[in-house]
């Protein structure tokens, strides 16, 4: 559909909802054939190239799940808290809305956001490279607020989060990621999308993705890790030794540059923006340095306001192209002092092998023609 | 193996138990009374995780045997006549000794660490997409089967609550708690490389055929 200028338009109240404009319809997830055993437990990625400042549509919030999405009733819907406490308790959405209700702006990361790449580049596009990405602000109840109701016990040291879909997804949180943690209903001003766990999902800020367990309808306080088959098989991240570390659950500090890209070509000589996300699960982003040769020489790009602890921050930096062929990296530091490694740094102590955790610095060369491609350099 | 680097928030909790108890006594706490009282009979119907080492494992037992004839009945279309995996579905088998090798293949027998675990994950995620639907004696049973192909237990194998904890997997040690250590980059700003850089490798060009997703194309 298409209006001329000047002419009627659609009648108000057309879309009750609201959808994007009708030129905007290739900005969708997309998955990938062939990269996960099934369409229940698979991922869609946001397309990072089409978004600007920091906040990622709630219909375009990356997509993860290990059984599909339900569509579960809110109103026979409860919280469960048992286990190590004084008084084990339900709750519904109602009941949690009468506690004091925190909003707060985070990124969620799958473990496995760029594991595509850690062997060799094989996604030519930053949708596949960091599409595992997304940011919102999330309203909830403070995690710990609904564990102080309940009466924690001596010796509660984890806690099992468990959803109520078709996996029963469950995974150990340990008691230091508790104070921080948030039972999150809503996104960006409206409920969860169902895909975002409606009507309860935990939100663990900086920790990776699979942690943040949607449609949450129990938690079991413990002493010990459970070592569900999600934190062991999976989520575990094996070493060129054969070892696996388990519970790596901090995104570690991390950028990517989305103008250009593969999918943002340059068009024309002159001045450009350069432009792209940094993050990191240990707090704000400090700096975020961009070189155009390959690493051989960096320049500071500014960063964009807000810069929010366990955030996508935006930076940018204008730059001039004449059609050289140029190799852009961008690198993260964050408020801790961790600087974003290159991938040589980053397999100084980890393996290409660990699928999960893979925050190497991203190269993207500009050709003379403006097409963009995913390199490995050495 | 409780409590990863406990001293950093063992202490903490510790003080704020004193502090919660201490306010409490000062004052009526807030927004006490939401939330509904569960019943023991009401946790017990959803509490139906099994840990690591084996608490939470249900009464029952199940046998090579019978968990051979279920395999073949609600498993093997997705996992394979012999659990050698099929398409992208995961094998249940195999896999020994290729952790340290550079194609590492991840498997109850080559990787699981704890035999709790294999009833834990077939309860709540199997046949894929419905969690608890499988009773507890038929669990016993594909567990003792997957086991058993796996070359950890005998053929006479009967799994229990009882005999699965005392069932030690292959790769019992293969894990490592935190902390672990973190990659750093350096933070040079001029003539930051010695030589190079060099492309080592490129991306194939086009993600068409792999990719999908456009409206046109959802169901
Ligand atoms: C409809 C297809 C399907 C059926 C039927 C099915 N599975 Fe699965 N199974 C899967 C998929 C897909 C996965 C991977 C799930 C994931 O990674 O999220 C899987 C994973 C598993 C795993 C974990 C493997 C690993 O190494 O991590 C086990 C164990 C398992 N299935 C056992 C069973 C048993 C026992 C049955 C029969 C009761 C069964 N499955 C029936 C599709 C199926």
């Amino acid at each position: 559909m298409q209006h001329a200028p000047f002419q009627p338009g659609m009648p108000v109240g057309e879309h009750p909802y609201g959808a994007p404009s009708p030129f905007m319809r290739g900005v969708v997830r997309r998955w990938l054939r062939g990269m996960l055993p099934s369409r229940l437990t698979n991922v869609a990625f946001t397309p990072l190239a089409e978004l600007e400042g920091i906040i990622t549509p709630n219909g375009l919030h990356f997509e993860r799940s290990h059984a599909g999405t339900p569509h579960i009733d809110p109103a026979r819907f409860s919280l469960k808290v048992h286990g190590l406490v004084d008084r084990p308790l339900a709750f519904s959405i109602d009941d949690l809305k009468r506690l004091p209700v925190v909003s707060r702006f985070h990124f969620i990361e799958c473990a496995g956001n760029n594991s595509l790449n850690w062997r060799r580049p094989t996604t030519n596009a930053v949708q596949f490279t960091h599409g595992m990405l997304s940011c919102s602000e999330w309203t909830g109840v403070r995690l710990r607020d609904v564990l102080h109701l309940c009466g924690l016990k001596p010796g509660a040291r984890w806690l099992l989060a468990e959803g109520a879909d078709g996996a029963a997804y469950a995974r150990s949180v340990p008691r230091e990621l508790w104070d921080e943690a948030l039972l999150a209903f809503a996104q960006n001003g409206e409920a969860l999308r169902p895909e975002q766990g409606f009507p309860l999902r935990l939100l663990t800020p900086g920790a990776e993705g699979s942690l943040n367990v949607k449609w949450l309808h129990r938690l079991e306080v413990g002493d010990k890790p459970w070592l569900t088959r999600e934190e062991t098989a999976r989520y575990a991240d094996l070493q060129d030794d054969g070892t696996a570390r388990l519970f790596t659950l901090v995104q570690e500090v991390n950028s990517v540059i989305t103008l250009p890209c593969p999918e943002k070509p340059l068009r024309k000589h002159g001045t450009h923006r350069l432009s792209g996300l940094a993050w990191s699960g240990h707090g704000r982003i400090a700096a975020v340095d961009i070189s155009f040769d390959g690493g051989r020489n960096w320049q500071p790009a500014q960063l964009e306001e807000p810069v929010l602890p366990k955030c996508l921050t935006r930076f940018h930096l204008p730059f001039t192209w004449r059609g050289e062929e140029m190799l852009l990296q961008s690198r993260a530091v964050d408020e801790k002092g961790n600087v974003q490694p290159t991938h040589a740094e980053n397999l100084r102590v980890k393996s290409a092998k660990q699928v999960y955790h893979n925050n190497s610095i991203t190269t993207w060369r500009v050709m003379p023609d403006g097409e963009v491609r995913h390199v490995r350099l050495a | 193996m409780c409590g990863w680097r406990e001293w950093i928030w063992c202490i903490p909790a510790t003080v704020a138990v004193v502090l919660v108890a201490n306010s409490g006594a000062a004052q009526e706490r807030p927004y006490a009374g939401i939330g509904t009282p569960l019943s023991a009979a009401e946790i017990a119907a959803i509490d139906r995780d099994v840990r690591f080492d084996g608490d939470g494992l249900p009464t029952g037992s199940g046998t090579v045997a019978e968990g051979e004839e279920l395999y073949a009945e609600r498993c093997a279309a997705c996992h394979g006549e012999f659990a050698e995996g099929s398409g992208r579905t995961p094998a249940l088998l195999g896999g020994e000794g290729t952790l340290a090798t550079d194609a590492p293949a991840r498997t109850i027998g080559s990787f699981w660490p704890y035999a709790p675990t294999v009833f834990d994950y077939i309860r709540r995620a199997m046949p894929e997409g419905h969690a608890f639907s499988l009773t507890s004696g038929e669990i016993f049973a594909l567990t003792a089967f997957l086991l058993h192909i796996n070359g950890i237990v005998e053929d006479d194998f009967s799994a229990s609550a009882e005999s699965l904890k005392g069932v030690r997997m292959p790769n019992r040690d293969g894990f490592v708690m935190p902390p672990h250590p973190t990659a750093q980059g350096t933070r040079c700003m001029q003539n930051c490389r010695k030589e190079g850089p060099r492309i080592a490798a490129e991306a194939p060009v086009t993600m068409e055929g792999i990719m999908t997703g456009d409206r046109e194309e959802q169901p």
